[in-house]
């Protein structure tokens, strides 16, 4: 038998594989695992995420959510429906409003009511504020994250004539607990929808500002395009929604595709603005022309508020009747949804909340993989958490 | 007679009494007084930008935002973390204090180089020294104990050195223009710079050095680790890095330095390129040893430095930050092939027409 001697050029090239590979051992380093968080500016809360890095990047990384935890789905059990309110205003703190309209909305559907026009009008209005509230902010705090601070300082500036608007209202800045069911607390104030107007203009000179500032800037595009890609059925099976999913190409707005009854979008010419990319600066962009949409549904609802009443009949004493209902909504953050099981009790047997911004995060083990540690900041920010929202 | 005449008369202060006062006025009074002259500015041009209302609002026309600001530092805990290198973390801000105050010693601010040391090689000495901070970053970045603060020391100083190369490029070209290293040369070469035909004044550099400028001012914005630059000290990611640990004093004394260094290499760049302590006024411009510029000289300066902070710090307000590996490619395949390029231009035109 005869050994099988490779040839020159075999073995040449085995030896180079060899020192290639001799090479990236040398290279390899022992790793470093990294807390982001539970405190870090990037959480703008208490979200921690282990992450293990070889020099910067990313090897793997993992949200740890659940040092806010509150306990509201709990607490729903023994509060009434009233109380229930102004509990879940808590959940996403810088958009309050449009937590409340899709538990109002489920009990509603149990109570099997309506709110007359004038109050869905109102109602809805109120809820595009509340998005406009976040989405401002937002688009501020984007620039903190990606090293540009001056948009911050605007951001909390312009969300001021907006939230000025709410608490004319409604009487609270943040948690407004405006809410009820069958209809509103109070009728607008006098003069409010000529002052709402001015506060939207502002708004819309907030986005071209910020267009200016940060998201037209090429440092910004280089940052943000091509990083944190999430492709349309990776975003479906995570259960992304918002701007999330519809910066990854899908045309998904719940807004527009039917979610419960009692909100006025129909009445409304608007766009649902989808992203074909999917990646960092996706997610930014269709934000920034998510407020010119709200803006205008804003406006054109101002125009168009009904005359009539607030309140539909309701008893005094809320108490909804057996059965289970959920109702969600296209929320500041995603899909908000609320499942409410009754007992026919003062209280709900059992609320499960489905908040956008747990579903959001989710993704993040599998978006941030082999990314350096800046980008890790920048998908965070573009993925758009709000600490109460996870946590609940 | 008077006895304090003849004293003064024959006052003739031995080496290291002259060498104490200009260590008391360049090292202390100098830098202290523009420091906090500059800062108020800076913090009235940061508030007129950002829309902040602290510097307009806090006190007769906002100026006691700058007391407030440093009474807050004054009075917190000063706080040392169990594991650092107290030693190494206690000396850190004071290198990178020093290494800015060393700066300013250097720096010509009239005809007679009393104001300021007369290093025959100048440029060379203010390059070496601002690099000194460096060391500081390293220190204070290694001693904290901390991850991110480790992130940090080594982000700043793979920053710092990668923007050397392009710093000492484009201060080469002046250096060829001027024919010298020493920095009151390069003033008065400035002073005497009649560029494309004479056209009655004298012209700063920044005329024909108008890309090296540029780089240069890049190379400044990330010497000073200034957004864009920022990555060393970003505080959404790796929560202002090297100083994360420190607090109270040293806070501050890292404050101060930032500002002190932003000052001091807006000298630098205004001594380079805009023409330093001169300017061309009537009956003045050719009378380079006129009692007045003892005068003009310092404020000509000081407004020179103001405006080119006014740069560094409008472009820290507007852009958002590069990423590690961006920033050095923009080194790399930018700033260094530009400066490179302009170099040659620079000695071949110098050739040619002189």
């Amino acid at each position: 038998m005869t050994a099988v001697v490779p040839d020159a050029e075999q073995r040449a090239y085995v030896a180079a594989q060899a020192a290639d590979a001799r090479v990236n051992v040398e290279f390899e380093s022992e790793g470093m695992t990294l807390n982001i968080g539970p405190q870090h500016p990037a959480t703008h809360g208490t979200l921690r995420i282990v992450a293990k890095l070889d020099g910067e990047q990313v090897v793997s990384c993992e949200p740890v959510p659940g040092y806010m935890h509150r306990g509201y789905e709990k607490l729903t059990e023994v509060r009434t429906y009233p109380q229930i309110n102004t509990l879940v205003n808590r959940l996403d703190w810088v958009g309050s409003f449009a937590n409340e309209v899709p538990f109002i909305l489920a009990a509603e559907k149990l109570m099997d009511v309506e709110a007359p026009p004038r109050a869905q009008h109102i109602r809805t209005i109120l809820f595009e504020m509340s998005r406009l509230a976040n989405i401002v902010l937002f688009l501020g705090d984007l620039g903190a994250q990606m090293g540009g601070v001056t948009a911050v300082f605007y951001g909390f500036r312009d969300r001021e004539f907006v939230l000025n608007q709410i608490e004319a209202v409604t009487g609270g800045r943040f948690h407004p607990n405006f809410d009820r069911i069958g209809g509103i607390k109070d009728d607008l104030p006098k003069g409010w929808i000529a002052e709402t107007k001015v506060a939207m203009q502002k708004v819309r000179e907030f986005c071209d500002e910020v267009e200016d500032l940060l998201i037209g800037n090429e440092i910004f595009k280089m940052r943000a395009r091509g990083v944190g890609v999430i492709p349309a059925d990776v975003a479906l099976s995570y259960g992304l929604s918002g701007a999330n999913l519809r910066a990854s190409g899908v045309d998904y707005d719940i807004r527009r595709d039917g979610g419960a009854p009692g909100l006025a979008y129909d009445k409304v010419d608007w766009k649902v603005i989808t992203h074909v990319d999917g990646d960092c600066f996706a997610r930014c962009w269709v934000r920034l022309q998510e407020v010119r949409e709200s803006v205008k549904i804003c406006e054109q609802l101002l125009d168009t508020i009904p005359a009539g009443p607030i309140m539909a009949k309701v008893p005094r004493i809320i108490k909804v009747p057996e059965g289970e209902a959920y109702a969600e909504t296209e929320n500041p953050l995603g899909i908000m949804g609320y499942y409410v099981a009754s007992k026919g009790d003062l209280t709900p047997f059992r609320v499960k909340i489905r908040t956008p911004s747990f579903n959001n995060i989710s993704v993040v083990p599998w978006v941030a993989k082999g990314v350096y540690v800046p980008d890790v900041i920048t998908i965070l920010a573009s993925l758009y958490f709000i600490l109460g929202d996870i946590d609940k | 007679m008077s006895t304090v005449a003849t004293i003064l008369g024959e006052l003739t202060p031995a080496y290291w009494q002259s060498t104490l006062l200009r260590v008391l006025i360049i090292g202390i009074l100098v830098p202290t007084g523009a420091l906090i002259l500059a800062i108020v500015f800076l913090f009235k041009v940061m508030a007129w930008m950002q829309s902040r209302l602290g510097p307009y609002e806090a006190g007769p026309k906002g100026l006691l935002q700058l007391v407030a600001e440093v009474g807050k530092w004054l009075q917190k805990e000063d706080l040392i973390p169990r594991g650092a290198d107290r030693i190494v973390f206690k000396a850190a801000p004071f290198v990178i204090l020093a290494s800015t105050f060393v700066l300013y010693a250097a720096i010509p601010s009239g005809p007679d180089p009393a104001f300021a040391a007369n290093v025959p090689t100048g440029v060379y000495f203010i390059l070496a020294v601002s690099s000194l901070s460096v060391i500081g970053v390293l220190m204070a970045g290694w001693a904290s104990s901390n991850k991110y603060a480790l992130i940090g020391g080594i982000r700043a100083a793979g920053q710092l050195i990668a923007y050397e190369l392009p710093m000492v490029l484009a201060a080469v070209g002046v250096v060829i223009l001027a024919r010298s290293l020493n920095l009151q040369d390069i003033v008065t070469a400035q002073a005497q710079f009649h560029v494309l035909g004479d056209f009655g004044i004298a012209l700063p550099f920044i005329v024909v050095q108008l890309p090296l400028f540029v780089v240069f001012m890049a190379a400044v914005q990330a010497e000073l680790t200034q957004a864009p630059f920022d990555m060393p000290i970003a505080e959404s990611e790796i929560v202002a890095g090297y100083q994360i640990e420190y607090s109270g004093f040293r806070f501050l004394v890292f404050f101060l330095a930032e500002f002190a260094t932003a000052f001091g290499f807006a000298a630098i760049v205004s001594t380079l390129f805009l023409g330093g302590w001169y300017l061309p006024i009537p009956g003045l411009a050719d009378d380079l040893q006129s009692g007045w510029w003892y005068v003009l000289g310092p404020i000509i300066l000081f407004t020179k430095v103001m405006i080119v902070s006014f740069i560094v710090f409008w472009v820290r307000f507007t852009y958002p930050r590069f990423r590690e590996d961006q920033l050095q490619k923009f080194a790399w395949k930018w700033l260094i092939p530009i400066s490179l390029a302009w170099i040659t231009l620079t000695s071949v035109a110098v050739v040619v027409w002189q």
